[in-house]
């Protein structure tokens, strides 16, 4: 694991931990800076945010109002309200989709300048990254939230600790939505071309983050296969569960404690990704 | 005729530079035709977690999806890609378009023609034949003729969504994915009964914009039942003249959209 | 008989310019104000103009991509906008920055698909190509995927699908941007070669100067939308007093009131032991003949007058200042 930290090569004696620091929390200025400036795309994607967040909502409703009980998948009406409307708040804040940046770095060549730096790829990236989703959380997490609040009722966390706890989910949401996004774009170092494995990544993240609908719809056995076995439901819906208080008190921190596992289990895989890669690199030279 | 020539040697060629990339180009077909299969899939799970949603049995649904569905794929694979206008302006590809001697539309579309999406109309065909199966059809001459009308006049409905929405970005180069929220969202929409929404947004989706007529309302003619948010039975058969009010919209816009970008060229 | 005619061509874009913290205003901006112009068949000429004097907004306009705001532009006796189909029959076009061809196939693929786009019968097509691939040899990579070639090789590449349904026109923009020395000399030489058989109009713009030199006979400049200036070349230095200049090494240091008559001293350097003249009227032979009577000369060499420096003097002229 030493080559997540994000050490700088320095030779002054100030302290390297706050070095690192200093240079971590620059990458992520960088990306939440690049990301301020396209204000108009930002508009247009809360807009559809919103029509989508009305869609899956009005769905989901409908399906409440007919099962029995009215509470599908152990969920009421105005938990589901609230998974719909801040999931498409969170959707642009893990970002499942369309960063395709290190496959087309590769792709160009370009990847070899980020050798070059004196901080690991990784880090770089997922620095960049976290300030993308700080973007994204002021940006993009409140209006379809607001619009949810205006015409649907929504949940009211009832414990203290749930909201803390609900960021706490978030930031590893993003970690793990990066890192299996790294680890999508690094199949570009061994296969030319990561269009496949992008598509594929796109086509089963959506569905299996509970996205089209909350993965509790499904059958017990598979619903915990996939919180267990893989860390797509902890890109999307772990959070929102974590949220509406879905399980006890036991289950929603054990939920999070899952997530902080998967997190540190790909970011060891996408370091190990990254150094053979980097091998392949300096032997073949690309 | 030399002109469909044309047209047709612009469609071989983007055929040839995708099987350039063969791997890529199976898994691509591979994942849309799964993303078409997980649409439908989505309508499962969420109707079978009870016997009835909104007074709509899961066969029933099935059928709607499946009609939105081919409406949807067919549109998709000869204009979806249109939404990709906005980079076409950006990267200059308009101005390459326009020096040539064929329309700019026919190009745009027959040079990026995605072939990776052809896999998904044979899922949505094969949908909707599951779900006429599953539904106990009464089959007149004309519930015949509507179903085959339909996916036909559906698929020119969402085409000229695709090309309203992608038309934006001639004044609004940076409007992102605002178009999605009427193709795919349109998609959405029709892929289940009206009734399960409500309020202003069903006026707007299923009325004013049209979407109702897609899939629910024809879908009710066939199935023999009366619309619980009472239009009449002949709502089923209008759908091609929806289609053809929305292409005239989208014809205007796009004309609309070619004078605005020759005006400011950007 | 004239190719192209301008009259009065105007081209007004708005912008929005912000005003204050919220409040953005309209303003118009004249791209091209009042281009008269008449391009002869067989002519080739250069338009040139510092970035944004409406070089690729004149070019637009000529080949149907933008319409204008006011005046009339007809090419081959067509309006470009409402007849752009007929006319891009008769017009070929390179964009130095974008691409005409297929990115994934190889360029033999690229040139059968424009056969078809642009209808041209199988025995002129082939001609055509037989003469492009030997003038611009290109048959060391007509196999090869688009994506895969140089830029010098797409280039010339770029210029063949221009030219292979047999455009009266040829509209360049930009066409050496970014090659290398070589891939340039070869695409001046194929358009000189091309220029010489006279079938072709030729409109170039470009920021390389060279390839004016090289390439065109009539020079228009254009700058803030108007044109500054169109004729040859020589006109150009002529009226703008670019001269030659003679460069001296001296053995020993220049006297002080030295004079040579008919030039004048433009710059003295090196402790004064090289100078320049800039031969204002005086003919080269005679000036170094009174130099070498009267001064201890070492070495000399005698300086062409350089157009960009002239552009540059005359971009400055009309726009006040740098």
């Amino acid at each position: 694991m030493d080559r997540l930290d994000a050490r700088v090569l320095t030779i002054s004696p100030s302290s390297p931990f706050r070095e690192s620091v200093t240079t971590f929390g620059a990458l992520a200025w960088s990306g939440f800076r690049r990301y301020a400036t396209y204000r108009q795309a930002t508009i247009a994607g809360s807009f559809t945010n919103v029509v989508f967040g009305f869609l899956r909502c009005y769905v989901l409703l409908a399906v409440a109002a007919a099962v029995a009980g009215g509470r599908p998948g152990g969920y009421d009406a105005t938990q589901l309200a609230t998974y719909v409307w801040v999931g498409q708040g969170l959707l642009s804040v893990v970002a499942l989709w369309g960063w395709t940046e290190l496959a087309d770095r590769i792709r160009t060549g370009d990847v070899a300048a980020d050798l070059l730096r004196p901080v690991p790829p990784v880090t770089s990236y997922l620095a960049a990254d976290l300030g993308r989703a700080g973007h994204g959380m002021l940006t993009r997490f409140g209006p379809p939230l607001v619009v949810g609040l205006i015409f649907f009722p929504l949940y009211v966390p009832a414990r203290w600790y749930t909201v803390p706890l609900f960021a706490v989910s978030v930031v590893l949401a993003v970690v793990a939505s990066f890192a299996c996004r790294f680890l999508v774009n690094a199949t570009a170092y061994w296969l030319h071309d990561a269009r496949g494995p992008i598509m594929l990544w796109m086509l089963s993240a959506g569905v299996l983050a509970g996205l089209y609908f909350p993965l509790r719809l499904l059958p017990d056995w598979l619903t915990v296969t996939l919180w267990v076995a893989t860390p797509f439901p902890g890109l999307l819906q772990t959070p929102l569960d974590v949220l509406v208080e879905r399980d006890g008190p036991a289950l929603q921190v054990a939920l999070v404690a899952l997530q902080a596992v998967h997190c540190a289990v790909l970011l060891a895989v996408c370091a190990a990704v990254q150094r053979r890669a980097e091998r392949k690199l300096v032997v073949q030279g690309g | 005729m030399a002109e469909l020539r044309a047209y047709a040697a612009l469609a071989g060629g983007q055929l040839r530079s995708v099987v350039s990339y063969r791997a890529s180009f199976v898994v691509e077909m591979v994942t849309n035709l799964g993303s078409t299969a997980l649409d439908v899939l989505t309508v499962l799970v969420l109707f079978s977690t009870t016997n009835a949603v909104a007074g709509f049995t899961l066969p029933e649904a099935i059928l709607i999806a499946a009609l939105s569905s081919c409406a949807f794929t067919l549109a998709d694979f000869a204009v979806g890609n249109i939404d990709r206008l906005k980079t076409y302006v950006r990267a200059g590809t308009m101005d390459a378009v326009l020096v040539r001697p064929l329309s700019a539309m026919g190009q745009l579309l027959l040079m990026d023609l995605p072939f990776r999406k052809l896999l998904r109309l044979a899922v949505s065909a094969s949908v909707l034949v599951v779900a006429l199966v599953v539904n106990d059809l009464d089959w007149t001459p004309a519930r015949v003729a509507l179903l085959v009308v339909t996916p036909v006049a559906g698929a020119v409905f969402f085409g000229s969504i695709f090309v309203l929405s992608a038309s934006l970005a001639f004044w609004w180069v940076d409007s992102g994915d605002l178009g999605s929220a009427f193709t795919y969202g349109g998609r959405d929409f029709t892929s289940y009964p009206v009734p399960v929404y409500s309020g202003w947004f069903r006026a707007v989706f299923a009325y004013a914009l049209g979407f109702g007529f897609v899939a629910y309302q024809p879908a009710l003619a066939l199935l023999g039942r009366a619309d619980p948010l009472g239009l009449p039975a002949w709502a089923g058969y209008v759908t091609p003249l929806v289609a053809v009010v929305a292409a005239a919209a989208a014809a205007a816009m796009w004309r609309a959209g070619i004078r605005q970008y020759r005006s400011t060229g950007s | 008989m004239s190719m192209i005619e301008m009259r009065g061509l105007r081209k007004d874009f708005t912008v929005r310019v912000k005003a204050g913290r919220l409040r953005r205003e309209k303003r118009i901006v004249p791209a091209v104000d009042g281009v008269d112009l008449t391009v002869d068949g067989g002519e080739m000429i250069g338009y040139i103009g510092p970035n944004g004097a409406g070089k690729s907004t004149t070019l637009k306009m000529l080949t149907g991509i933008l319409s204008p705001s006011a005046g009339t532009v007809s090419v081959c006796g067509l309006t470009p906008v409402p007849q752009r189909t007929r006319l891009a029959l008769q017009i070929g076009v390179v964009f130095g920055q974008r691409s005409q061809l297929w990115w994934d196939l190889p360029l033999r693929e690229s040139f059968a698909l424009l056969r078809h786009i642009y209808r041209v019968p199988p025995a002129e097509h082939a001609a055509r190509l037989t003469r492009c691939r030997s003038l611009l040899d290109l048959d060391g990579f007509l196999d090869t995927p688009v994506r895969q070639l140089s830029l010098g090789q797409r280039m010339r590449g770029e210029l063949t699908a221009a030219l292979l349904h047999g455009p009266r026109v040829l509209f360049l923009d930009e066409p050496t941007i970014g090659l290398d020395v070589v891939s340039k000399q070869a695409v001046r030489s194929f358009l000189a070669e091309l220029g010489a058989r006279g079938d072709v109009t030729l409109v170039l713009t470009t920021h390389d100067l060279a390839d004016i030199e090289r390439l065109c006979r009539r020079l228009v400049v254009i700058d803030h939308g108007r044109v500054v200036h169109d004729g040859t070349i020589d006109a150009l230095h002529d009226r703008y007093g670019s001269r030659r200049r003679l460069v001296v090494d001296l053995e020993s240091p220049l006297p002080d009131g030295f004079t040579l008559p008919g030039a004048s001293v433009t710059a003295v350097e090196a402790d004064r032991h090289r100078v320049s003249f800039a031969l204002d009227t005086v003919s080269a032979g005679a000036a170094v003949a009174a130099l070498m009577a009267s001064a201890p000369v070492r070495d000399l060499s005698l300086v062409e007058p350089d157009i960009e420096d002239v552009v540059a003097r005359l971009y400055t002229s009309v726009s006040g200042g740098p």
